[in-house]
């Protein structure tokens, strides 16, 4: 029997159906009317309706982290294609696989400078894995399902298919999944497995090792929650500390008393100090980033390097490896602890515990401390009672970017993968909320917390009118400084306290806000209110709600690796270094 | 590794598709590696698919980077970095118009003869020769001939390809 003929816009929906695709975001306009006239007449796929392109593509994000699957975006041509751009980018730098779907002029009209055309796929090519532009209906199915595939297999990343009008019309039969002949030899069908003689090398330097880490990172969330199982019990099967990248945190328990906290510029003394003395460091699923080496001359000098990339470029990227392992995460992971128990491999003894002796005296430093405060609420304090709150809780974050995001990564506790979801590589302010809407409905009875500033907040605050359309209880969990906060560390640390255009003279009553979208507004204005705000704020379940924590404006996100310096040059504190401190070639880093 | 700056020749086959000239070009550009001569051509019309050729330079480090990006591109079937691999032949094709006088035809002539360069057009005041050859025998007669009347270069890009028994 024939294939049946379908339009274009059906082959969408019907290639979404097939996909398994429950939730999309979009906004409709001229150049995708026809995949909105057949998303209307079926019921099996959800559409939300987002205030602003890039809220779709964050809130795909999230939808996408939170659960491991494909989001999925559906927005017009010119600047509904043009809004998602940093929303792509972001999915790319982070490794998120997305599917976004572009409305586009008729064929016939593409290259005459149309009523909102653009030239999507050029465009969005740096910033997407794959992008394509359907030409011809015939293709539409098979081009369908190979950016579901792309998106998902490898290293994950966003996929763009811009769809012309006239396409959208055309008709062509309809193909499956099971059905189409896939082009590309790149879509791996299964994962990459390791290659046994690098795993033996790997276990090698690990059984003789002294002082080893493991640095893991979002490949290993992104290697699926068996890859977290295993990289647990390895690290307990070895006995060594663990510490994470921004992007990897929840893949370990992070209350762990082998987990040495998050590494990095705002990273624990611990966790950066046996970074730069161990002698073997097992990397993986992370890339080395410049917010995690510091300065590279000085990084891990000592170090054998294990490095564990799904990605071939990720390795001798930046740092080189000594025992370079391409292969997925969990297949990896798996590989290891199954020799290690079969061949009854161990530690280096005493010279682990001596280690692990160095450690603790590293973390009796207490490098997350701060300043309590009976009068004004120190940020750190507010996270630590909203980590109190929703220790029981099954509880998904997300954050803005800059200071409160940093504080988040450091106080809240995450003991599951997947949990936690923040713009790591782009570092987009505007994107925790559409996020939390996006992991909201993906989990309609956990509790989503979005921990903001008042300043990224501004940059999607239409998204809340989406969360309130739908009833999503999301929680804006606002650390409100009035100043762009980490601007202002950095203002105040590099450049003489000259705060150029980092306050804010004109913010909004956030209660009011809140009440003017029909979302619930509560405030904390001393340290006394915020328990009571928290859980009031937890008892809203119908409507978002967002909590004004008016907090102290002059904190700084310590303990912080100087732009331009190494692991071992923390500033612990405010009262730690002068300010002019930063070497020149520092002050040219961002 | 050596810090110094390496020519390489790469290889590259690609799914012949809408877009894969500038996503390469795109991804030389954008993370700031450099391209000394980019050819395209399609090699197989039933299996679409078309082959670059790129004469590039940089670090060890970079070179690698070249090689691993270029295979991370979904159209790219093979990535050779042919310089790595072992001995390369690489041809490059010129046209030289040269402005020829009665003073300077005798050199002009000579310099061609000896380059195995062949005249395609002859006109009263300009010349036209056609080279194909290893990109550093055209700059050798390009350097000879500027300073006689060269008035007009065009030139293919590179060709290479490995020698030997193996292919791409």
């Amino acid at each position: 029997m024939p294939a049946p003929s379908l339009s274009g816009a059906e082959i969408v929906i019907r290639a979404l159906q097939d996909q398994g695709v429950e939730t999309i975001f979009g906004y409709p306009g001229g150049a995708v009317l026809p995949i909105y006239d057949a998303l209307f007449k079926q019921n099996s796929i959800q559409h939300i309706l987002v205030r602003h392109e890039q809220g779709a593509a964050h809130a795909a994000e999230g939808y996408a982290r939170s659960t491991g699957k494909v989001g999925v975006l559906l927005v017009t041509s010119g600047p509904g294609a043009t809004n998602t751009v940093t929303g792509l980018t972001d999915a790319l730098m982070d490794s998120i696989p997305l599917v976004c779907i572009t409305g586009q002029v008729p064929t016939f009209l593409i290259g005459t400078d149309a009523f909102q055309e653009c030239d999507t796929t050029g465009i969005t090519r740096p910033c997407t894995k794959h992008n394509f532009l359907v030409k011809n209906v015939a293709d539409l199915p098979r081009i369908m399902h190979e950016a579901f595939d792309i998106a998902r297999t490898g290293r994950p990343g966003p996929v763009v298919i811009d769809i012309p009008k006239d396409i959208q019309f055309a008709e062509a039969p309809y193909f499956g999944p099971a059905q189409i002949k896939p082009r590309y030899k790149k879509i791996a069908a299964t994962p990459k497995a390791p290659e046994s003689a690098a795993i033996e090398k790997a276990l090698h330097l690990m059984t003789h090792a002294e002082r080893p880490i493991f640095y893991t990172g979002g490949g290993v969330i992104n290697a699926g929650e068996k890859a977290s199982a295993l990289l647990s019990k390895l690290v307990r099967a070895t006995g060594f500390p663990c510490t994470s990248t921004l992007m990897g945190l929840g893949a370990y328990p992070t209350d762990d008393q082998q987990f040495l906290g998050m590494l990095g510029m705002h990273g624990t003394y611990e966790a950066n100090m046996a970074m730069h003395q161990c002698d073997v460091m097992i990397n993986v699923g992370a890339r080395f980033d410049d917010r995690v080496t510091g300065k590279l001359s000085e990084f891990a000098p000592k170090a054998k390097k294990i490095h564990i990339d799904i990605d071939a470029s990720s390795i001798n990227k930046t740092v080189q490896a000594d025992v370079p392992i391409v292969a997925d995460a969990a297949l990896a992971l798996q590989e290891m602890l199954n020799i290690w128990q079969q061949k009854n491999y161990h530690a280096q003894q005493p010279a682990l515990q001596k280690w692990w002796g160095q450690i603790g005296e590293w973390r009796a430093r207490d490098s997350l401390r701060y300043k309590q405060s009976d009068t004004i609420i120190k940020p750190q304090y507010a996270l630590q009672r909203l980590n109190i709150h929703t220790l029981d809780r099954d509880v998904f974050f997300t954050t803005e970017v800059g200071q409160h995001q940093m504080w988040a990564a450091q106080f809240l506790t995450f003991r599951k993968p997947n949990r936690w979801m923040t713009s790591g590589g782009l570092g987009t302010m505007g994107y925790g909320l559409p996020a939390a809407i996006g992991a909201q409905l993906a989990h309609p009875n956990a509790t989503v917390i979005d921990v903001a500033g008042e300043a990224s907040i501004l940059m999607n605050i239409q998204e809340i009118c989406t969360a309130v359309q739908y009833r999503l209880p999301v929680k804006v969990f606002i650390l409100n400084n009035q100043w762009m906060g980490m601007v202002r560390q950095w203002q105040e640390l590099i450049h003489g306290g000259r705060y150029s255009q980092s306050y804010t003279e004109a913010l909004p009553d956030f209660v009011k806000l809140a009440e003017a979208f029909g979302a619930v507004g509560l405030r904390a204005e001393n340290p006394s209110d915020v328990d009571g705000v928290i859980a009031e704020m937890l008892n809203v379940s119908d409507r978002p709600a967002i909590v004004d924590v008016c907090v102290d404006p002059k904190e700084n996100c310590f303990p912080m690796i100087p732009g331009g310096k190494a692991h071992y040059e923390m500033i612990l504190g405010p009262d730690d270094e002068p300010s002019s401190s930063t070497p020149d070639e520092g002050k040219m880093l961002v | 590794m050596p810090q110094t700056e390496q020519r390489h020749c790469f290889a590259v086959l690609v799914h012949n598709e809408p877009g894969i000239l500038a996503r390469i070009a795109g991804l030389f550009s954008g993370r700031g590696y450099n391209i000394d001569s980019l050819t395209v051509s399609e090699v197989d019309e039933e299996a679409h698919s078309s082959r670059l050729n790129i004469v590039t330079r940089g670090t060890a480090a970079v070179i690698e980077q070249i090689r691993a990006q270029l295979g991370r591109l979904i159209p790219v079937q093979r990535v050779a970095d042919l310089t790595t691999q072992g001995d390369v032949i690489e041809r490059d094709l010129a046209l030289l118009k040269v402005s020829v006088t009665e003073q300077n035809r005798a050199a002009i002539m000579k310099h061609a003869e000896q380059s195995k360069a062949h005249p395609v057009y002859v006109g009263k005041n300009t010349m036209i020769f056609e080279l194909a050859g290893h990109p550093d025998d055209i700059d050798t007669l390009v350097g000879l001939l500027r300073p006689l009347g060269l008035i007009e270069i065009s030139r293919t890009g590179v060709a290479a390809i490995g020698r030997g028994d193996e292919t791409l």
